[in-house]
Formats: structure tokens, sequence, C-alpha cells
């Protein structure tokens, strides 16, 4: 029981949380506003993927980290352009336009590291995204040591978080998306492109998954490998339902998933020689479940999620 | 009086098929124009390029004198053009306040002004006696709500001339009237509008001019007070139509009675301590305002549902736990209120729908193999004898229009000369020569032998078809009525649930 207590008494953990809370942030976002406008993106996977490989290769290349940044998001945005014309434009199955850009975008990704890279038993490494220490609350007892001593792109994913919120709830354009996800119809009726919304928020939403991919290599580890996302992505498309497709609840639903993973890597030291690791592995998985299964019966999804939308058909 | 709208030599073609030809109607300033036709005569296509969904072949709309540019929904907004779709175009999981203000705003300003948009919706809604909350999540709303909140949003968007497609083809009778006093109240306020409908009731009731449009082709256009409901009749389906007409007959013997039954679903009693008794060659009408426990009553004899209290005996034996597919057997047939979910499935084959409830006889499958050919075929009978047009054998059902998607169903029940005839709603939606169809097709069903229990909120239906009659209310039943005594005012009183009072009042003493 001490042991526990310590594990959550250290300001470490409380780090970490925000540490690998920060791509599920990014990926979650990305996918709730994808979602908001009645698109489903299952190339998030991918779309991760290439982000971290992408933004790392830029820097690995000379260029700084923002630009990195600036690039995975702007790849992001070319395979959200892809998606949009096979699943608006042509109205294809969302489940199977999304599978297979996350298969294409995920090799073209090793594919592209290994033309760039070659290959070394150590990867080659860049220096990644400093933490950034704000003064005076840095400084702080405990809470400067677990909140404020984070890298920039962090910060940044938690004031994405407010500012999809607002724009979706405060602005026309918000509800505009928000129509064109419950009844494209409706919102063709009103005078909005349906088609141009969509269009929109699944590339804005897809630059968003590019960013928390990078961060995985620019700011998390310093080196990229294929199989680094490890399904976060899937997670993501989770956390959106968990989140009941709110910006705000995408954020707490990210953090928590996050506490979860950090508290089972803390926990195996302590309990390792009794129980195989891998139940530890399994525990933010399962916690997850539980919590989707609680939170998200309740849950309304967009009335138009994966219905194609075509002009004067109902 | 100044013509607002105009529209000039309108055509529009679906592949082979013609939808509108060389269409030209006028709207005048604060009058209402019914457009009147039968499903497929193209009312809503006609009213789809005019408010920009479609784009017309050839023709032109001007309103006030200025053409609009065709495909175009919003230049239709801003010439004036308000649309109330037949299918709501309203997002259930959005307040009511966010889908009349959804496109009014620059999508880019950074914010959203809802105070003013709650102020400007409020005055609308009390300058017309509309009474909405604007704060009401739209899907927790009824239907003749949500209506109003389509009305709400066009004069938000600052119509002078309102479209409604078939506005009653959802609402009680009693919505129906309310929204007519609605429409003329907006008439003169100064608006026009055209309303679209099959129904002659309606349209001599509430309009100042009738177009008829027949075949994609405008037929007639009258006054109303220079015309009657049996010439409209004519004109809009191109010959005489009359209601065929029951004749006298002798009940046989008793083919489902219920005793005290009462339906317990999530605590709630659906139906409560209902008693009937329906015989062979007889058709019993259970007349009520929708909603009132027809769905579980149709539910319960159709093997859907079971009695919580009471008992249910199917020619004389207990009708307990057998299921859907035993009723089906025992020759039960069934229409369905909700054709479209319940009925049919929309994305199946025309041959997979009539062959779905027997799919397992021999006749349709041997070894757990479908046989192809024999539905294809049976499908093809019952589209030559009910007259179902507008699809073959192995075309998409969705494609059918209500009143031929209906004629199938009937077809496939009554094909297999069913017992007993459960008829839910049947001709709601439907225009006159469909009507006209199914209730020929229910009485020759009645005299060879069937017994038909017809649920139906229509006075005129029920009048015309039943031998008894009783009245749903709440979930209860009234004791049954013979139909020679009944007329519309008496069944007007059961339906409001006179009988349940002075039963009640009689329980307390």
């Amino acid at each position: 029981m001490m042991a526990l207590f310590d594990i959550l008494a250290s300001a470490g953990l409380w780090a970490a949380v925000l540490r690998i809370a920060t791509p599920l942030i990014f990926g979650t976002l990305g996918a709730v506003l994808c979602e908001r406008s009645g698109v489903l993106n299952l190339g998030i996977e991918g779309i991760m993927t290439f982000g971290a490989m992408v933004g790392w290769l830029t820097v690995y290349n000379g260029a700084d980290l923002w630009t990195g940044m600036l690039v995975a998001a702007l790849a992001g945005a070319v395979f959200g352009l892809m998606h949009a014309l096979l699943s608006v434009t042509l109205g294809l199955s969302q489940h199977v336009t999304g599978l297979g850009i996350t298969l294409f975008a995920s090799s073209l990704s090793y594919f592209l590291f290994r033309l760039n890279v070659p290959l070394a038993s150590t990867p080659p490494t860049i220096v990644p995204f400093k933490p950034v220490s704000i003064p005076g609350l840095s400084d702080l007892p405990f809470f400067g040591q677990a909140i404020f001593t984070q890298t920039m792109p962090t910060y940044l994913a938690i004031l994405t978080a407010i500012v999809m919120s607002y724009v979706i709830f405060r602005m026309p354009l918000g509800l505009a998306i928000r129509m064109t996800g419950e009844n494209p119809h409706a919102a063709e009726a009103q005078g909005i492109n349906p088609v141009r919304i969509r269009y929109s928020a699944i590339m804005a939403g897809s630059a968003l998954m590019g960013m928390g991919g990078a961060f995985l290599t620019l700011s998390a580890f310093n080196s990229f490998f294929p199989t680094m996302v490890q399904g976060r992505g899937w997670i993501c498309i989770a956390l959106v339902v968990f989140a009941s497709w709110r910006p705000g609840r995408a954020l707490l639903g990210a953090l928590l998933f996050a506490f979860f993973d950090a508290f089972q890597l803390r926990l195996q030291p302590v309990l390792g020689d009794r129980v195989p690791y891998q139940i530890f592995l399994m525990i933010p998985y399962i916690l997850s479940i539980a919590a989707l299964a609680l939170v998200a019966r309740r849950a309304k999804v967009p009335q138009a999620l994966m219905q194609a939308y075509r002009r004067g058909e109902r | 009086m100044t013509t607002v709208l105009a529209l000039s030599g309108i055509s529009k073609r679906f592949g082979d098929i013609i939808a509108n030809e060389n269409i030209s109607i006028a709207l005048r300033k604060g009058e209402i124009l019914a457009l009147l036709g039968e499903n497929g005569a193209g009312k809503t296509t006609l009213m789809s390029i005019l408010f920009g969904h479609y784009t017309a072949d050839s023709g032109t709309v001007r309103v006030d004198d200025v053409e609009l540019p065709s495909g175009k929904p919003r230049a239709a907004i801003r010439a004036g053009v308000g649309m109330v779709h037949q299918h709501f175009s309203l997002a259930p999981n959005l307040t009511v306040l966010n889908n009349v203000m959804t496109g009014t705003e620059k999508l880019w300003s950074f914010k959203s002004d809802t105070a003013a948009a709650r102020t400007k919706l409020l005055g609308i809604s009390q300058r017309f006696g509309l009474s909405v909350n604007p704060d009401a999540r739209l899907g927790d709303l009824s239907v003749g709500e949500q209506q109003r909140v389509e009305i709400l949003r066009a004069l938000y968007n600052d119509a002078r001339i309102l479209i409604l497609d078939e506005p009653t083809a959802v609402l009680t009778n009693i919505e129906a009237e309310r929204l007519f006093s609605t429409l003329k109240e907006m008439a003169k306020q100064g608006l026009s509008l055209i309303f679209i409908s099959h129904k002659l009731d309606e349209v001599m009731a509430a309009a100042d001019r009738i177009v008829v449009l027949r075949g994609g082709k405008v037929a007639a256009e009258r006054r109303v007070g220079e015309t009657s409901k049996a010439e409209l009749a004519e004109l809009m389906v191109g010959h005489r139509v009359t209601r065929p007409i029951r004749d006298a007959a002798t009940p046989g013997a008793v083919a489902l009675e219920a005793t005290g039954v009462t339906v317990r679903r999530g605590g709630v009693d659906r139906l409560k301590d209902i008693s009937f008794r329906l015989c062979e060659g007889e058709i019993l009408g259970i007349i009520g305002v929708s909603g009132n426990g027809q769905a579980v009553l149709s539910h319960l004899v159709s093997g859907l549902a079971e009695p919580s209290i009471g008992n249910i005996r199917l020619f004389g034996e207990p009708l307990a736990n057998l299921g859907v597919r035993a009723l089906i057997e025992s020759g039960i047939g069934r229409i369905p209120e909700d054709r479209n979910n319940e009925g049919a499935i929309g994305e199946m084959a025309i041959w997979e729908n009539t062959v779905l409830e027997r799919i397992w006889t021999p006749a349709f499958s041997k070894y757990g193999l479908v046989n192809r050919k024999a539905g294809i075929a049976f499908a093809q009978r019952i589209i030559g004898e009910f007259d179902v047009r507008g699809g073959r054998p192995t075309s998409r059902t969705r494609l059918l229009s209500g009143g031929n998607m209906q004629k199938l169903i009937l077809g496939r029940n009554l094909h297999v000369r069913p017992r007993i005839l459960i008829a839910a709603q049947p001709t709601r939606g439907l225009d006159e020569g469909a009507v006209a169809a199914i209730h020929a097709r229910i009485l020759e069903a009645r005299k060879q032998g069937t017994a038909v229990l017809l649920i139906s909120e229509d006075l005129d239906e029920v009048i015309g078809l039943a031998d008894r009659i009783q009245a749903i209310v709440k979930g209860r039943l009234s004791p049954p009525v013979a139909a020679e005594t009944a007329d519309p005012r008496m069944l007007g009183l059961m339906m409001a649930g006179e009988w349940l009072q002075s039963e009640e009042a009689g329980h307390a003493s």
C-alpha cells in the first residue's frame, strides 16, 4: 500500500502522464474534428506513423524542430485530402478507405525512412524539444515538477483542446460542422456546403493527427522506428467515443489513459516479481474499455457519421 | 395582386422518367396555393427545382421578377424562399436554436451571437403563434413541434415565400388543423405559400387556389370556390375514383380473442386490461390518435410482445409463447405500421422482401439454399396481381413509392390467404388511388373469410371498412360499437376517451 502511495505522490508520475497524453490529445482532437463533420478517419494510425517519420526526417536533415512539426501537420493534411477524396467525393466506405490509408501511410513511412536512412544497429537520433521552464510556476513545489516541466508541444496540445472546444461550441463555423455531422442535407438546405465542410474538417483533423505522431519522434523520443505508434491511433478512436465527441472531454480522456499507462509502468518494478509484466501492459486498455462501457452508452453519436453525402439524394 | 414567384416552362427528366414537363405556375402575394397530385406526379421534384436542390433541364424560376440561378439553395434562401421539407431537414441532436441559426451567420465570425438569434426567434414565434422552447433538444420534440421548427427556421431566414412539402403527412388531425390556421395567419400577414398535398379535404379547406399535377404536367388550375372534391379527385387521378363499399356479411367463428390483456414494458402499462373479439369474415376497427398503444397492440397480435396479464386465444387455443414464425405459419398476415422500417427492407430486392416471411418453406428454400427462381417468380406474380408499379422483382425495394410498397406488403400477405390479417395504418400517407386499391383488397379478404384487425387513425377509413369499432386511448380499449350506429362525431368522442372518464367515474362510485 505504501508503495502505491509513493507512486501517486511522485511528481515524476504526473509529469509522465502529461507526456504520454500529448500524442493522444492531438490524435483524439483530430479524430473528434473529423467525426463531428460525419467522417470516421481510421487513417489515424498510419497518419500518426507518417507524421512521426516525416517530422523526424525533416529535423534530421537539418531543419528546426518546429519546421518538423509543421511538415508533419502538412503531411497529415495531405493524407486527409486523400481520405476526403475517397470518402466524401467518391462516397466510399469510410472504414475501408481509412484502413487503407493506415496501411498505405505506415508502409510509405518505413519506405521513405529506409530510402533516407541506411540500416544501422543503433538508429540515428536528433536533438528533441527541451522542457520549457515557466518562470515562477516551474519553481512551485511538487506542481512545478509535475506539471510545468513539459515541452512546448504538450502545452500546444492543451491549448488546441481549448481552442477547438471554443470553435465547435461557440463559433458559427463549429455549428456548421456539427450540423454537417448530424444531417448534411439539413446543412445544405441552410446554404452550407457540406462537402467543403467535410473536406476542411478531415484535413485539419488529419493535420492534428500528424502532429500527434511527430511529438513521438521530436519530443518523447529522439529517433524513429516503424512500430513506434503502437496502436495509439486506435486508442484515440476509442477516446473519441469516451469523450462523447467533445474536445474538453477528449483532453480528459487522454489524460486518464495516460495516467493508467504511467501508473502501470511504475507499478511493474514493485509487483513485478509476483505478477507477469504483460498483465501490467494490459491495465490501461482494460480500464479504458471499462470506462468506455460506462460512459459511451449515453454518448450522442453524430447522426450522419459514416454516411456518405450525395447531393439531391436521400 | 402582384406575382411574387413565377415558374415558367420547367422540365426535368431522370433517365427515362419525365418528372416535370413544361410546368408554369405563378404565385401571388398573400396567397395560399395548393399543389395537388398523386405520389409520383412530380410535385416534390418541382419544388426541389424551385429551391435549388435539383437543376432543371429547362425553364426558369423568377422571384420578384429576378431569375434565380439554378442549383443553389443559398440563392433561393437569399431571395426569400423558405422550404419546409416532408422529411425534416433538421438535426435531432442539436437544440432548436442551433437548428434555426445554422448557416445564418458568417462561418468565420469569431463568436456566434446566440442572444440576438434567440430574441429574433422568439419574436417570430410570437408573431405567428408558433410557440417553441429554443433550448430544447430537437429530437425530444414531437413530430408536430419539429415541423414548427422547420417553419420557424424558414421565417428566421426572412422567407416571404414558404413552400411546404406534404406538411400533414406526419401530423395528427388536430395538429394539421392547427397548422392550417397558422398558414392562413401567415398569408394574412403578407406571406405567400405553396403547399404540396394529395389530400382533397385539406386542399379544399386551406388553399385559395389549386394547381393539379398529373404525370409531370399541369392538369388543371382551379379556384377553391369553383371546384369540388369529386372534380379534383378525377383531375388528379385522370379517371373517376370511388372508394369501395362494404357489403353486409355474417361473421364466422371467433378467430382471435383477447381477455383482460395487460402488456407491461419498462414498468409502464402500454396496454391495460384490453379485451376484443375478432371473427372470421369480419373487420374490427381500432380507432385512435397515434401513440395511444397501437404499436404495442399490433406487436401483441404478431407475436412481438407478450401479455403480462390476461390471455389471447387464437382459434380457441391459448396463444402462449408462440414466436413470430409460428404465428405466420398459423395464418396471421401483417401490415406493420411503419412500412419502411418494419414492413420491408429497403436495400433488399423486391423479390427478397416478398419471400422473406416464408423463406423457410420448401417452396422457397431447400437444404438451406434459397430458391431464387421461385422467389422471383412469386414476386412477379404479386407485382402483376396487386398492380405494384415502379419496380422489377430484382430492383431495390426502397425505390418503390409508399403506395406501391404497401401494395407489395399487402400482396405478400394476401396471396397466401391468411386467416387473420393485422392491418396497422394501412393507408397512411398514400394517395387516393392507392387508398382505394388497398381498401378493395382488404374488403376482398374479408369476403373470403379472413378476420381483419384494422388499426387506424383515419375516421373515414374505419367507418368505411369496419364492421365493429373500438377506440384505443392511453393503452385501453373502449367497448365495441357497430359501424352502422357510428358517426364521425361519436367516434371523435370515443377517440377523445369520453367512455374512459365515465368508466373511471363508475369505478370511483
